[in-house]
């Protein structure tokens, strides 16, 4: 079974359909990169499935529960986290009270703590930075904020949006190495990118949205090596 | 002796101010609407308490009680139904909406207390404070107001900074979606601020009626919108400013009317705002966001 699976989904902007009746899985342990140009749906379908935006039809399963209307707020809690584009730090708290939020529907308090703790060996830089209000980051360290944040809920798949966007090359190379430990520690992660050439270097699968639409998906190493991928993504 | 009378008077009203001026910066900060309306719900609150204690001879505390749970669910209604369903429509929408709700409640007073001016009983009966041989005369409703406002704050901030409902409130401020995905509910924080800012304005109102004991279905008005110069002077959106805010608003209107002018005061009180606002547009506390990109 898949962990996240997404059946005939369409979104609608007013009247007009940004997403086109798309399906596609994601299952256990697998990094699966959603890739495409500006405008063709990655975002719009990332929101969808965490109850930002409402599906006008289709379904999305999580763990074989259909949650597709389940307000977005309870989402987190059943263990799956989104970073958003544009990463979204609460620009006026500080660092620490970012992470702290991240743990917001969790109870327990030492697990709590030990979290924190994961998430400062991961981002020692957050550490350092703990008491500063995190409008005051770099664009990279507010992205490692964002990601830690998302961390803090303890989930069992995490959806990232645009992580590189932006950044510098050096974050842009930490980003990715973030991404393949969080993977590694047994998260799974549905990422979208517009960087391809990354996407694909540590994805498991891909799939390629085009205006709404999936037009082609499969193994990562294959899809960079397809002739019209590479001319069209990858810039080759 | 008269100045320091006068200062106290100032303060105690500015308290007032404050307490209003709190409901109307925090929704600000979370719905981030102006709730014109507010100054009606205060209104309400007095009726309530006049009705409960004059004509049904409650105890003042009961009625007092009464009008803060009548207001708070009264609040909770008005976002409900007049506010919640224009969440994605144009501020301007929000803002007609808010002074359609304002001469809704207006016109239910009206209807239902009748437009002739009731005689409030003030419901702080303690003796005045007497100081200096006499010389300095402080009544108990000035005292009662300045340490319910001192309390109100204090409680309020570390509400904010200690809870979790606090926190949800930090954040939705800042990014409704960001604090979604969170996890928090961000219909039940905005309506759980409507619900503080509603019940503090019962409380408000009270301390405003046993000030000045005439009771109109108008009086929100003025309060709200002087309250709400209160809360754009202090830089809305924040707790603290609020409460400067309102004590300046109040020292100043008082002050302007006692050295300057009667007539004038509230047309002090404006050039004042003005004149704020033109050397530091986002209020005295209120900071400009600084975001890298």
């Amino acid at each position: 079974m898949a962990m996240l699976e997404i059946k005939d989904l369409e979104v609608y902007y007013g009247i007009i359909q940004a997403i086109k009746g798309i399906s596609f899985e994601v299952k256990e342990g697998e990094v699966i990169a959603l890739i495409g140009a500006n405008g063709a749906g990655k975002t719009t379908t990332l929101q969808t499935i965490t109850g930002m935006l409402p599906a006008k039809a289709g379904n999305i399963l999580f763990e074989g529960q259909d949650i597709t209307k389940i307000p977005g707020h309870k989402i987190v809690s059943m263990g799956m986290a989104h970073v958003p584009e544009g990463r979204r730090v609460f620009a006026q708290l500080s660092v620490y009270e970012n992470l702290k939020l991240g743990a917001y529907t969790r109870k327990d308090k030492e697990e709590i703590a030990e979290s924190l703790q994961r998430v400062y060996q991961s981002f020692p830089r957050l550490e350092e930075r703990k008491k500063q209000a995190a409008g005051t980051l770099s664009g990279g360290e507010q992205q490692m904020l964002a990601m830690g944040r998302a961390l803090m809920s303890k989930p069992r798949i995490i959806l990232m949006d645009e992580p590189s966007m932006g950044l510098s090359p050096i974050f842009v190379e930490e980003i990715f190495n973030i991404i393949k430990e969080i993977s590694a520690s047994g998260t799974t992660v549905l990422l979208v990118e517009q960087n391809a050439k990354k996407a694909l270097s540590i994805a498991d699968r891909a799939y390629v949205l085009e205006t709404g639409n999936i037009v082609l998906s499969g193994d990562a190493k294959e899809l960079m090596n397809n002739e019209s991928i590479k001319k069209a993504y990858l810039g080759e | 002796m008269s100045f320091i009378a006068y200062l106290i008077n100032g303060i105690s009203l500015g308290s007032v101010y404050a307490i209003i001026a709190l409901g109307y910066t925090m929704v600000y900060g979370i719905a981030k609407m102006l709730n014109f309306a507010h100054g009606d719900v205060i209104m309400i609150g007095c009726y309530v308490v006049f009705t409960t204690m004059s004509g049904l001879q409650f105890n003042p505390l009961l009625s007092v009680l009464i009008s803060v749970v009548v207001c708070t669910v009264l609040g909770i209604t008005i976002e409900k139904v007049a506010y919640k369903p224009l969440r994605k429509a144009s501020p301007l929408a929000v803002l007609i909406t808010a002074i359609g709700v304002s001469y809704l409640l207006q016109n239910a007073a009206l209807l239902v207390f009748g437009a002739d001016t009731k005689s409030f009983s003030s419901i702080i009966t303690l003796p005045a404070l007497k100081l200096a041989d006499g010389k300095l005369v402080i009544s108990s409703v000035a005292v009662v107001t300045v340490v319910t406002c001192l309390i109100i704050m204090t409680g309020l901030m570390l509400f904010i900074k200690k809870t979790k409902a606090g926190r949800a409130m930090l954040a939705v401020s800042e990014d409704k979606d960001a604090a979604q995905l969170m996890g928090i509910n961000v219909n039940g924080t905005i309506s759980l601020t409507f619900a503080i800012g509603s019940g503090l304005a019962a409380i408000a109102g009270v301390l405003l009626c046993s000030a000045y004991p005439t009771l109109t279905p108008y009086i929100g008005s003025m309060p709200g919108i002087k309250a709400f110069t209160a809360a754009v002077f202090g830089g809305i959106g924040s707790v603290p400013g609020a409460f400067i805010g309102g004590i300046l608003l109040g020292i100043i209107e008082v002050l302007g009317r006692a050295y300057i002018s009667s007539q004038l005061s509230d047309a002090i009180v404006f050039a004042v705002l003005i004149i704020v606002l033109l050397v530091k547009p986002t209020g005295i506390l209120g900071k400009p966001i600084h975001e890298k990109v």
